[in-house]
C-alpha cells in the first residue's frame, strides 16, 4: 500500500563556508507517523529541521511539505506546520496566554477563533491554572508544555519538535511523550530530532540515523535492530584459554550467525535463541568449558547506532557544527 | 494588508507589554537621560560654562538640544538589543516560522523604539521647560524636533538591528555599543559648540550626523525659525542619506541572518 507522503526531501545539501552541515540527504516522511532524526550534536539534524520549517535555504536539493516547496512556497508551508524550538524560546515577561495570543495574531486568527483554540490548548497541556502568570515563574516542564501549545496553535498538519525533552526530568519527559503519542492518534504527522536513543526507540515509528550530515540508516526501530542480525548471547568463560577452541567449534553451526571474541569470553550473534542456546551449551559441555556467566541481549538502538556510525552517541565527534 | 497590520500591532504590543512588566527598567529608561545629563550635568556646568561661547542664556538651555539627541542616540543604538535576545533564545525563529511578512518583526521594533523615544524627548523638553527653557519656535518647533529625532533614530535603530543580527554573542554587541556611544557624544556639539573644541575634535565632530541633528534642534529651542530653517533643511538631507545607508546595511544583515 502506498502511504501518503507528508514530507519529501530530495538530495538536500547545506554548506556553511566549506563545512557540509547536510550532505545529500534524501528521505520521506509519511502522513500520520512520528518520524525521528537521531544523531549526536552537530550531525545535521537541526539544519535539516530548520530547512523543513523554511528558516534555512538549502544550498542545493529540495524539500517539500505536503507537496509545497519550502523555498518557493514558504508562506504556504508556514501555514501547514507548527514548530517547537529547542529550549526556552519563551518570552519570560509574557504570560502563557499572551504567548498564545501573540501567535494567534501571527497566524491571522480572529479574536474568537484564537480565544477558543487557546482555551482548548491550555487545557490540553494542563496549563490552565498558570496561564496568566509570567513565564519566568514557570518550571522547565511547564515551559516545555507552553512551547508545545505554541507549536499546536496553528492546528498544524505537521508538527516539528526540536529535541523535545532535552534537559527535562523523567516525569516531564514521559508526559511529553504522551502528548506526542496523543497527537499521532489524532492524525498529526510529527517530526522530531533527538539525541536520546530511548526516546527514538519508544516514540518514533520510523527514524533516520544521521551522522556527519548523511543518513546512515533509516527504518522503524524494530527493522533497524533486526537488520543488525539478531540477538546476542554473551558468554563469560572460566578458562580464558579455551576461548579460541570454543569459537572454532561453534562457528558456522545452524542458528549461529557470527561469533566475536571478547576479553572474557564470546559474543555470539544468534538467529533464534531457542535453537542457539542448546547448541551453545552442548558445545560448552563437550569441550569442557565451564561457563561463569551467560547473558542474553536483544540488540538495542545503541547497538544500531554504534554499528552504523562506529561510535556511541554520547562520544564527542571531531567536527562539531556551530549551533547557529 | 489587513494581515500585515494584525501582525505588526500584535508584535508591537508585545514590546509594550514587556516594558510594562519591567516597571523598574521603564522608570530608568525614561528618567535616566534627563536626570544624569540635563539636571546634573546641566546644573553642574551652569557657572563653569561661558555663555558667550555657548551663545545661550545659560548652560541648561544650551544642553537641552544635546540631551534630546543623546536620548535618540542611546535609544536607537540599544534598539536592537531585544531582537538580539530573541535571536539567542530561539524566540525569533518561532516568530519567523509563522506565516508573517518577513519585515513585521523589524517594523514593530522600529515603531516601538520611535514611540518610546518620542515620549522621552517630550519629557526632556518638559523638564527643560521647568528649568526655564522655552522653545523659541513653539509647538511646531517641538514637532520639528521630534521629526529630526525620528529621522536620526531610524538610522541608529537600523545600525543596532544590523549589529544584533551579525554579532556572535550579546557580549560583543554590548562591547561595540559601549565603544560607540560615548565617543559619538563627545565628538559632537552636544556638550560644547564646535568652535570651542580643540581643532582635531571639531574636525571629527563635523562628520558626526549627531552634530547636524543637534545644530538644527538647538536654534529651534534657542533662537527661532529664521535661524533654524537652513539647519533644519540641511539636517533633513543629511538624515535621508544617513537613513538610506543604515537601512541598506540593516536589510543586508537581516537577509544574511534569516536566510
Amino acid at each position: 500500500m502506498d502511504r501518503m507522503i507528508a514530507i519529501d526531501v530530495n538530495r538536500l545539501c547545506k554548506t556553511y563556508d566549506s563545512h557540509k552541515a547536510v550532505d545529500d540527504l534524501s528521505f520521506q516522511v509519511y502522513a500520520g507517523e512520528i518520524f525521528g532524526l537521531l544523531g549526536p550534536n552537530g550531525a545535521g539534524k537541526s539544519t535539516t529541521l530548520r530547512t523543513l520549517i523554511t528558516l534555512l535555504h538549502p544550498t542545493s536539493g529540495t524539500a517539500t511539505i505536503m507537496g509545497h516547496d519550502t523555498v518557493r512556497e514558504a508562506d504556504t508551508v508556514r501555514t501547514l506546520i507548527g514548530y517547537v524550538p529547542q529550549e526556552r524560546a519563551i518570552d519570560r515577561f509574557l504570560t502563557g496566554r499572551e504567548h498564545l495570543q501573540l501567535l494567534g495574531a501571527l497566524y491571522h486568527l480572529t479574536k474568537d477563533e484564537a480565544t477558543k483554540r487557546i482555551n482548548e490548548l491550555l487545557k490540553l497541556v494542563d496549563l490552565e491554572d498558570h496561564a496568566d502568570r509570567p513565564a519566568k515563574t514557570y518550571s522547565g516542564g511547564m515551559k516545555r508544555k507552553l512551547d508545545i501549545a505554541c507549536g499546536l496553535l496553528p492546528n498544524p498538519k505537521i508538527l516539528f519538535l526540536d529535541e523535545p525533552t532535552l534537559g527535562l526530568d523523567v516525569q516531564s519527559r514521559l508526559r511529553i511523550w504522551d502528548y506526542v503519542r496523543m497527537l499521532k492518534a489524532r492524525g498529526m504527522t510529527v517530526v522530531m530530532t533527538t539525541n536520546y536513543l530511548d526516546e527514538a526507540d519508544q516514540l518514533c515509528d520510523r527514524l533516520a540515523i544521521i551522522d556527519g550530515g548523511k543518513i546512515k540508516t533509516l527504518g522503524s526501530p524494530v527493522e533497524l535492530k533486526i537488520a543488525l542480525g539478531g540477538d546476542i548471547v554473551s558468554l563469560t568463560l572460566k578458562e580464558l584459554d579455551r576461548i579460541p577452541s570454543f569459537e572454532i567449534d561453534i562457528k558456522g553451526r545452524p542458528a549461529i550467525k557470527s561469533v566475536r571474541t571478547t576479553t572474557k569470553g564470546l559474543d555470539i550473534r544468534v538467529e533464534s535463541p531457542e535453537k542457539a542456546l542448546p547448541a551453545i551449551l552442548e558445545a560448552a559441555n563437550r569441550l569442557g568449558c565451564s561457563i561463569e556467566f551467560i547473558q542474553y541481549n536483544r540488540p538495542r538502538l545503541d547497538d544500531v547506532f554504534i554499528a552504523h556510525t562506529g561510535r556511541s552517541i554520547t562520544e564527542s565527534i571531531p567536527e562539531t557544527e556551530s549551533a547557529s | 494588508m489587513e494581515h500585515y497590520w494584525q501582525e505588526i500591532s500584535a508584535l508591537t504590543m508585545r514590546w509594550v507589554r514587556r516594558l510594562s512588566r519591567e516597571k523598574f527598567s521603564m522608570l530608568f529608561t525614561l528618567v535616566q537621560p534627563m536626570l544624569f545629563w540635563l539636571i546634573f550635568f546641566g546644573n553642574l556646568f551652569q557657572r563653569a560654562a561661558d555663555t558667550q561661547v555657548m551663545q545661550a542664556p545659560n548652560y541648561i538651555s544650551f544642553l537641552a538640544a544635546g540631551v534630546v539627541i543623546m536620548t535618540v542616540l542611546n535609544n536607537g543604538l540599544a534598539g536592537g538589543v531585544d531582537l538580539l535576545f530573541d535571536k539567542e533564545n530561539g524566540f525569533l525563529e518561532r516568530l519567523m516560522s509563522t506565516p508573517i511578512h518577513r519585515t513585521s518583526v523589524i517594523l514593530s521594533r522600529f515603531i516601538f523604539v520611535m514611540a518610546i523615544t518620542s515620549m522621552q524627548v517630550l519629557v526632556i523638553l518638559g523638564v527643560s521647560y521647568l528649568f526655564g527653557v522655552h522653545p523659541a519656535t513653539g509647538i511646531l518647533g517641538v514637532a520639528t524636533i521630534l521629526l529630526i529625532g525620528m529621522m536620526f533614530g531610524v538610522g541608529l535603530t537600523a545600525i543596532s538591528m544590523a549589529m544584533a543580527f551579525s554579532v556572535k554573542s550579546h557580549g560583543d554587541f554590548f562591547s561595540v555599543l559601549g565603544f560607540l556611544s560615548l565617543p559619538m557624544i563627545f565628538l559632537s556639539s552636544a556638550l560644547v559648540p564646535l568652535n570651542a573644541m580643540p581643532g582635531w575634535m571639531s574636525f571629527l565632530a563635523q562628520f558626526n550626523p549627531m552634530t547636524w541633528a543637534i545644530d538644527a534642534v538647538r536654534p529651534l529651542i534657542l533662537s527661532g525659525w529664521t535661524e533654524a530653517l537652513p539647519h533644519v533643511g540641511m539636517v533633513i538631507l543629511v538624515m535621508l542619506v544617513f537613513d538610506a545607508l543604515c537601512l541598506y546595511g540593516g536589510a543586508k544583515a537581516f537577509r544574511r541572518a534569516m536566510g
